[in-house]
Parts: structure tokens; sequence; C-alpha cells
């Protein structure tokens, strides 16, 4: 049975990609590890970068992967806490596929007290096959956790 | 003369992303601040400010090219953006500068403020390759 004093990354994704700009944008949750996440973004003719070709922008690409390191940090936690992003580094290995779906997997490598380093790929079907990598830093906001801590 | 910003790409519209007013023949871009740009309630989503930053970038760049009546094709190589501050649900206004325009690559360094400009919400440093157009 699932322990519910864990982060379930599912059920909150549910509710973070529920609205605001992962909501528009129609992320999904595709699945998770213990310090990992999957999310997928769906192709929309109305986030192409370019009108010659019907390329995904590479805007929704960090947003996917923004929120993708979000919730790998916090199912790595364990818990919900108010973290910020203070870097995110996006490395293009190449255009993903005319009208194909983004898949973003995050890892949180490394947590500390005050920081959580993530990296993660960005790919179009094929993981080996990368469109992007990320590289980003996370920090915990103190006095802003849910439990009040 | 906004609509010369090809880089205004559908992306960009369909965020909200739009010309602002010129400042030494290069665009300040402004994003609204409407419900889908969002992340936690009442600041944008990181990947909003970030396709506000790239495309400010884009179009200083597609500007300076046009310039020099170079037709190259553009190509991103990597974006790294640094979150200084949250930003609001407000306006937010962005701007390029270049810091090197080369034969096969470009550097460009941007900025994104809201009501205090010497305070900026993030910053990117970006690198582009300029590509010979393919036939």
């Amino acid at each position: 049975m699932a322990d519910p004093t864990q982060f379930d990354p599912q059920k909150a994704a549910s509710f973070v990609l529920g609205s605001g700009h992962s909501g528009w944008l129609g992320m999904q949750y595709r699945d998770h590890g213990e310090d990992w996440c999957e999310l997928e973004l769906p192709w929309r003719e109305d986030l192409i970068g370019e009108t010659e070709r019907h390329v995904l922008a590479s805007g929704p690409i960090i947003s996917l992967m923004d929120m993708a390191s979000g919730l790998c940090i916090w199912t790595k936690m364990k818990s919900f806490q108010a973290i910020a992003t203070l870097d995110l580094r996006v490395d293009y290995q190449r255009p993903a596929r005319e009208r194909h779906n983004v898949i973003g997997r995050a890892e949180c490598y490394r947590l500390t007290r005050s920081a959580a380093f993530v990296r993660g790929v960005a790919h179009d079907g094929d993981p080996d096959d990368p469109v992007a990598h990320i590289a980003g830093v996370f920090m915990a906001l103190p006095g802003m956790s849910r439990d009040g801590k | 003369m906004a609509n010369e910003l090809s880089a205004i790409t559908p992306y960009a519209a369909s965020l909200g992303i739009a010309f602002n007013e010129w400042e030494d023949g290069v665009p300040i871009l402004i994003l609204g601040g409407e419900n889908i740009v969002e992340g936690r309630p009442g600041f944008y989503h990181g990947g909003a400010i970030s396709g506000l930053l790239e495309t400010a970038g884009y179009a200083a760049l597609r500007l300076a090219l046009k310039a020099e009546e170079r037709e190259v094709q553009l190509k991103p190589i990597n974006i790294t953006v640094q979150f200084l501050a949250p930003a609001k649900a407000a306006p937010l206004f962005a701007k390029a500068r270049i810091t090197k325009l080369g034969r096969r690559n470009a550097n460009i360094a941007v900025e994104c403020w809201q009501d205090q400009r010497e305070r900026p919400r993030a910053t990117a440093i970006m690198n582009v390759l300029l590509a010979e157009p393919e036939v």
C-alpha cells in the first residue's frame, strides 16, 4: 500500500498541471521513480516555434523540464515544499520532429539542505536520441513549506 | 513596425508576447501576466519567463542580421536562465543585447524586468548557431 505521508507525484501532477501555464500547455503525467519524474507535452499547432516547420517551440520544452524538475525534487524529498528555480540550462541537440509530442524526464541527483540539483532529457519518442539535455539548480524556500516548518 | 518582428512565433503570439517599444534600435517585448503564464498562484511560471527571454533574444538577433543583410538559418545551441526574483502577475518586459555576432554563431544576453528596471527578474544567456540556408 502506498504510504499516505509520502509525496505522490501522480496525484500532485493532476493538481499542479491542471491550471495556469502548465494547464494551458496541456502537460500530462507519465511515470516516476524514487528520484525522477516524467511528463509529456502534446504537440499543438499554436505552440510551434517557426512558421515554416511544425516543430514545438523551445519555450514550452523549458516549461516542461521545469515542471518535471520540480516534481522529481518533491518525489526525492518525499514531501511538497516551496522551491525556486535558481538556474536552468538547456542544451539543444536537435529540433523535435514535426507534429511530435515531447517527453521530459528529470532526475534529482543530489539533494542538500537547501539546494536540489537536477538533470534531465527531453525527447520525442526515443530517450537515446534526445532533443535536449537540461541541468538545473533549485533552492528550498525556508518558511514556506506546507507544514509550516 | 511591430509586424517586422518575425521573431514573434506562433508560440510567442499565443502566449501573449507583443512588441512594446523600441530602445536604441532594439525592441522591448512585453508579456501580459494573465492566467496562462501563471506558475504558483500570483506569479509567473519559469517556463513562460524563459519563453519571453528567448523570444526577445531572437527578435534582436534577427534585426541585427537583417541590418547586415545576412540570410542565415538560426539554430538554438543553448540557453541558460537565471531566475533572480519572482515575477508577479503584471506586465513583464524583456530586452536583449547581442554580445557577439560572429560568422557562425551569436551570443546574446537578455534581461527581463517589471516595475524596477534596475532589478531584473531573470536573465538569460543564449548561444545560437548561424547556419547557411538549406537549399
